[in-house]
């Protein structure tokens, strides 16, 4: 049976108090919820740490991170993106990286490289309970999202959708299937025992059904960010979310 | 790359009570045993010993295998009778050695 969307958009207008939508820590152990909420204990800090001290740092050609970004001026700002930038709309990552390029002088990373990965998840901390406020002006890339959301994917044949809101508190061999609500990337995911992006979190679930994923830095992995935050819209950023 | 820790003291104690010591390392642990892709073995990097010592007396030791996963979290508790410096120090394959030192402030 297919929702339809007006009932879908119907339970969104409810509210806070009557809200369907539940981020991924709601599907986790109460062990694994108390890693992720204490920061002695949540491997992201790690991360969060670094980036701390990255935005410090001399790059070659004298200039600081902090000599822009000073201040409370970055609060929050990893609930707000993608975001549209000139033209072409740019997530986080792609920030961070045009940013090291253009005024550090440092060659780009990709949203999974070392610098990259920690100066995200040192602004993902400073997000920690901002509610996530997508960008209006790219509605068109959210539609494209949303098409790539519904579409059948791979060997196995299935789409995000199917299992991720059909399914969704079901289970998947032992696992909860979580709703895929993207509130608190970059994520420490156990199973790849680092911190990762969106971008592989969406790579795993393309391997998953046995399709080829689209290539490193594609439009598509943009339109389902933008679409994912879409549909995470008023949910808070967890800061660095900790995941089985 | 730089070593990541993240060490974790109550910052006043009371003498005489027991507290949580948390101290995570960045460090990939790799086991020995996993395929590189081009039919070799990823070599062993794993941390061995991990050793917390208080003004120079050890407090808390440990030996680590490969099947403990990435950047360990050692989480134990200690009793102190006067303030001192902690020093946590890591060693493992290829000569990896790490020291870190936390001041620990005792209170009356």
């Amino acid at each position: 049976m297919r929702v339809p969307g007006l009932l879908l958009a119907a339970l969104l207008a409810l509210g806070a108090s009557g809200d369907a939508r539940k981020s991924g820590i709601d599907f986790m152990s109460p062990s694994l919820q108390a890693m992720q909420r204490d920061d002695a204990q949540n491997p992201g800090q790690l991360w969060v740490r670094e980036g701390q001290a990255l935005m410090a740092r001399v790059a070659a050609n004298g200039q600081r991170c902090i000599d822009c970004h000073a201040g409370a001026a970055l609060d929050g700002v990893a609930a707000r993106y993608p975001r549209l930038d000139g033209r072409r709309a740019i997530t986080l990552a792609g920030r961070i990286d045009q940013c090291r390029e253009r005024r550090l002088g440092l060659a780009p990373q990709g949203s999974d490289g070392d610098e990259v990965l920690a100066l995200s998840a040192w602004l993902a901390q400073r997000s920690r309970g901002t509610p996530i406020a997508p960008d209006p002006r790219l509605a068109d890339l959210r539609q494209r999202g949303a098409q790539l959301w519904r579409q059948r994917f791979g060997q196995l044949n299935l789409a995000c959708t199917q299992c991720h809101d059909e399914r969704a508190g079901q289970r998947l061999g032992g696992a909860p299937i979580p709703q895929a609500h993207a509130t608190g990337y970059p994520i420490y995911r156990l199973e790849w025992q680092t911190l990762g992006s969106l971008e592989r979190r969406l790579r795993g679930c393309l391997t998953g059904v046995r399709a080829e994923p689209f290539a490193p830095g594609a439009e598509e992995w943009l339109a389902l960010e933008a679409y994912l935050m879409g549909r995470a819209a008023g949910l808070a950023h967890e800061g660095v979310a900790v995941r089985p | 790359m730089t070593v990541r820790t993240l060490i974790v003291v109550p910052p006043a104690i009371r003498r005489g009570d027991v507290f949580n010591v948390r101290a995570t390392i960045g460090h990939p642990m790799e086991t020995g045993h996993r395929s590189d892709g081009a039919g070799g073995v990823v070599p062993r990097d794993i941390l061995r010993r991990f050793e917390c010592r208080l003004d120079g007396n050890t407090v808390f030791r440990a030996t680590l295998y490969p099947a403990i996963a990435a950047n360990p979290i050692m989480a134990f508790t200690l009793r102190a009778e006067r303030s001192g410096n902690l020093t946590f120090t890591w060693e493992g394959d290829r000569g990896f050695r790490h020291s870190e030192t936390v001041a620990l402030n005792v209170g009356a």
